[in-house]
């Protein structure tokens, strides 16, 4: 019997995908074929393996040290991969990840309540409105419980119950308790997890950490992947990292609007550099608004902050019966208050899903019964569970969220009820990946929030985390490995022609950025793109709005170059010369939002066009026309975008009406 | 309100620093101190000056990027909270609000309030980890973990690698960092194995990156934002110490 040769694989390996394995006008995903549930282990038999010895070879470039980066960086190190792993805070363990509160889902159906594999999968491909491929969707729910044992056995502190087994909550979409979580901190911890893993495998010699670096553009040769171009945040100095394969864990782009739950500095710079060069970008319209967010309130405020979706089991949404209702929560009796999830949403309840949810309270404050400054907040109240289940078990609960709370408006959860607002969080689009993962540029890859995901047009909250650490622990090694193995690759110097002339581009672009002399902030222009998304590409869309959003957004770009300012100079740490790049690539990106939006003439998940919509004012989907992923791709010189369709469908389960009543 | 910011002013790692004051009219006081920042920042950008760099990211206390010590006091006056949190109410109308840098030996200003804090990075690498690959894991609840237990190691895992501790403390220790990742790790039972080991190491790995001992002032736990406190220390010596004398037992108590 002879063995596979390293290289070899197990099963008929599939033809080598060509460079662009995509017909003109579609894409294709490369998804296995056979049952759903075979599908992840015949892929895994059928990828080629790269022998231990082997590895160590071949350099693997991360962008991106958050949940997917880290966990990327550390298991390819693991595996004998030497890894670069680049990120622009001065220490992985800042990534945005940590931001994350309520939980992380997996179905171990502990709680007995009838959870399962095919339930999370279910749930996940219905809540983002049939929006996401199926094959994908399944394989996430399938890798769930995995990453839960992974992160326990690393030492992540979930909560407990008093016998000592895993304790879960509710998220909304779901019926069943699959949720975990520490405390409203679960982001933290599971990235502290990913970040120690990351820190084993710097010790262990396979990872070189490089923080303060942001990534300017990629180095394609012969069309692959093979490096990037980054700046040395402190020295100023652009250095070329060159790899064989170049993974983009850079997040989401919700910062687009200025005001987001997203951190300050999170941004779409990577990614967007690297649609420049090629690769699509799918469904940029699709933007989750968080329902239960701080309300915006000074114009000096720099974001907005997050309240957890897993307040909403123990909370419930309500606003004064009466329009301009100007009494204080407590002084409204219960039969003046409009439970509103509730009784439109009975059987789900509070639990609805973020999409439904934040539309339903924009329903109610376009009614005028919104309260707080400008009637664009709602109450979402905990003073009842109080009083049944005690300050001290809510404090266990949501302790941090509540100081978070007080601290920022003085008031205690526990006595007053909380007042709410939706706000834009994470984005289900990034760019377009094929079930391996890989973009439409061969070598590059996207994991967690920077690709366009498994959350179709709308995520389930704590399926973020899942979808990170899914792509990051298990599904990107193995897929990395596929393309290594079936790929003969030229070396490349760094002052190859390629990455020369990256360098090149990169940095005339910063002395166009440093010669701008204008008068006005980036963050002024930025925030100006903020307000123009979040009224037309925000909770609801519609033709008009677009059409006009994209007119404006391409003069505030027009006045961006004539009118900015950007002091300093390319050689020292420049924080102003970081964030006017980020706001000029927001400004493509947003017009890029808009024409997306505008294209897909159906309302689906986040994506609420009032112009489709069904009587009782839910999204109206139509899947005769719109049951496709839309890909869009850089126009040749003087001509706009492409839109690249992928068909989606359903073995599985037909699609069906989406239902919360 | 009316405030003045005393912001300490450096051009990179080498160049002299110095104190410039500048006044702010009319802020608002529910904005944060680091909103303030960011609307001076973009009057000074508007002027073609460069702006007080400054880290700063998630606004809500919880990424560890921004420490700053505010009048002396790493994050400031208020306990439990971090830079980004503090609202400027907690200052009275027309302070003069003194910013620096966190200052240490161990962390090189790298330019005006931003500073290197890579060394804590360091001293994780040495040991502050379980041992365990992607795949190798077993069922999440094979092994159980008492409620309490997960609880006290979740309140030594809530450090958020701010620095504020070391700023704090008169001799620039790292005790409470160390201490906390090894009580964070030593109450589970999934970081028994290495228990001994890691608090050697991460001792070490401190002491070698110029990180000052422990005398127990406690600065370190009023500066914490997180509300760690000296606990986490008594832990680390009780670790250290069992290990420094386990290894002794095996030499041959020589």
């Amino acid at each position: 019997m002879t063995l596979p040769r390293s290289g070899s694989a197990i099963a008929p390996a599939r033809e080598a995908a060509p460079p662009t394995p995509h017909a003109a006008g579609g894409l294709c995903g490369r998804e296995p074929s056979g049952p759903l549930a075979a599908r992840w282990e015949r892929r895994r038999a059928e990828l080629a393996l790269v022998g231990p010895v082997r590895r160590r070879r071949h350099q693997i470039v991360v962008v991106g040290a958050g949940l997917a980066g880290a966990s990327a960086a550390a298991t390819l190190s693991e595996l004998g991969y030497r890894v670069r792993c680049l990120t622009f805070h001065d220490s992985p363990r800042r990534a945005h990840s940590v931001a994350a509160q309520g939980g992380i889902n997996a179905a171990k159906n502990y709680g007995n309540d009838g959870d399962s594999v095919e339930r999370l999968f279910h749930d996940t491909l219905e809540g983002g409105d049939f929006r996401s491929r199926e094959s994908n969707v399944y394989r996430l729910a399938e890798l769930s419980a995995r990453i839960v044992d992974h992160a326990v056995a690393q030492g992540v502190p979930f909560a407990r119950e008093y016998g000592g087994h895993l304790a879960s909550r509710s998220f909304g979409g779901a019926l069943v308790s699959r949720t975990f979580y520490a405390r409203g901190q679960t982001g933290q911890q599971l990235l502290l997890g990913a970040y120690q893993a990351l820190a084993k495998e710097q010790a262990a010699g396979g990872v070189a950490m490089l923080p303060r670096r942001e990534m300017l553009d990629l180095v394609l040769v012969d069309g692959r992947a093979r490096g990037v171009i980054a700046r040395d945040l402190v020295s100023g100095a652009l250095e070329t990292h060159l790899g064989d394969a170049v993974v983009l864990a850079t997040g989401g782009y919700a910062n687009a609007y200025f005001l987001s739950t997203n951190a300050k500095a999170s941004n779409a710079t990577a990614i967007w550099r690297a649609h420049r060069r090629g690769a699509a970008f799918a469904n940029p319209g699709f933007v989750q608004f968080h329902p239960t967010c701080l309300p915006a309130g000074e114009a000096s405020q720099g974001k907005l902050t997050l309240m957890s979706e897993s307040l909403r089991n123990d909370g419930r949404l309500w606003v004064p019966r009466r329009p301009d209702d100007g009494r204080c929560p407590d002084a409204i009796p219960e039969a003046e208050r409009d439970y509103f999830l509730e009784s439109r949403y009975p059987r789900y309840g509070n639990l609805v899903p973020r999409d439904v949810a934040s539309r339903a309270v924009k329903a109610v404050c376009d009614a005028g019964r919104g309260i707080g400054a400008g009637g664009h907040a709602v109450y979402l109240d905990l003073t009842e569970a109080a009083g049944r289940l005690g300050p001290d078990v809510l404090r266990e609960r949501y302790g941090n969220l509540f100081e978070m709370y007080e601290r920022a408006t003085g008031d205690d959860p526990l006595r007053t009820a909380m007042r709410i607002a939706p706000a834009p969080h994470y984005t289900m689009g990034g760019l377009w990946v094929d079930y391996e993962l890989m973009t439409t540029i061969p070598g590059l890859f996207a994991i967690g929030e920077a690709n366009f995901s498994d959350q179709g047009a709308n995520r389930l909250g704590a399926s973020a985390l899942m979808q990170g650490l899914a792509d990051g622990y298990f599904i990107l090694p193995c897929t990395v490995a596929g393309y290594l193995a079936g790929t003969s690759l030229a070396p490349v110097a760094e002052n190859g022609p390629e990455p020369r002339a990256a360098r090149a581009e990169v940095q005339a672009r910063l002395d166009r950025l440093l010669g701008l002399r204008g008068r006005r902030t980036a963050s002024d222009f930025h925030r100006i793109l903020g307000r123009v998304l979040w009224e037309a590409c925000g909770l609801e869309r519609s033709r008009q709005g677009l059409t006009a959003a994209m007119d404006e957004i391409a003069g505030l770009g027009e006045a961006f170059w004539d009118d900015a300012r950007v002091p300093g100079g390319a050689g020292e740490l420049n924080q102003e010369l970081e964030r006017a790049g980020r706001v000029a690539d927001f400004l493509e990106l947003g017009e890029l939002m808009c024409r997306d939006a505008l294209e897909r003439e159906e309302s689906c998940g986040c994506h609420f066009r009032v112009e489709h919509q069904t009587a009782d004012g839910e999204a109206r989907r139509d899947d005769d026309h719109f049951a496709h992923v839309a890909a869009w791709i850089p126009g040749a010189a003087g001509r706009g975008p492409r839109r690249l369709t992928e068909p989606l469908s359903w073995t599985f389960m037909t699609p069906v009406e989406r239902s919360y009543r | 309100m009316n405030v003045a910011l005393r912001i300490w002013r450096q051009a990179d790692l080498g160049a002299a620093g110095r104190f410039v004051r500048y006044q702010l009219d009319d802020v608002s006081a529910d904005a944060t101190l680091l909103e303030a920042l960011d609307g001076l920042n973009e009057r000074l950008v508007a002027l073609g000056e460069p702006p007080v760099a400054f880290d700063s990211d998630c606004r809500e206390g919880i990424c560890g990027a921004c420490g700053i010590v505010v009048d002396g006091r790493p994050h400031g006056p208020v306990p439990r909270t971090t830079v980004c949190q503090l609202a400027l109410r907690a200052f009275p109308a027309g302070a003069t609000i003194t910013l620096e840098p966190l200052c240490t030996g161990v962390f090189p200003v790298l330019r005006d309030l931003v500073v290197d804090r890579g060394a804590l990075d360091r001293v994780v690498q040495a040991g502050g980890y379980v041992s365990v690959r992607a795949g190798a894991a077993p069922e999440a609840s094979a092994i159980a973990v008492g409620h309490d237990t997960a609880e006290r190691a979740l309140d030594a895992a809530a450090c958020i690698g701010c620095g504020a501790c070391v700023a704090a403390c008169p001799n620039g220790s790292a005790a409470l960092f160390a201490g906390a990742k090894l009580t964070h790790l030593g109450r589970l039972p999934q970081g028994q194995p290495e228990r001994a080991r890691r608090a050697g190491a991460l001792v070490a790995a401190a002491d070698r990156e110029g990180f000052g001992g422990c005398t127990l002032h406690g600065e370190c736990q009023a500066a914490c934002p997180k509300g760690i406190d000296l606990g986490v220390i008594a832990q680390m010596n009780r670790d250290h110490l069992g290990a420094a004398l386990s290894a002794w037992w095996r030499r041959g108590r020589s």
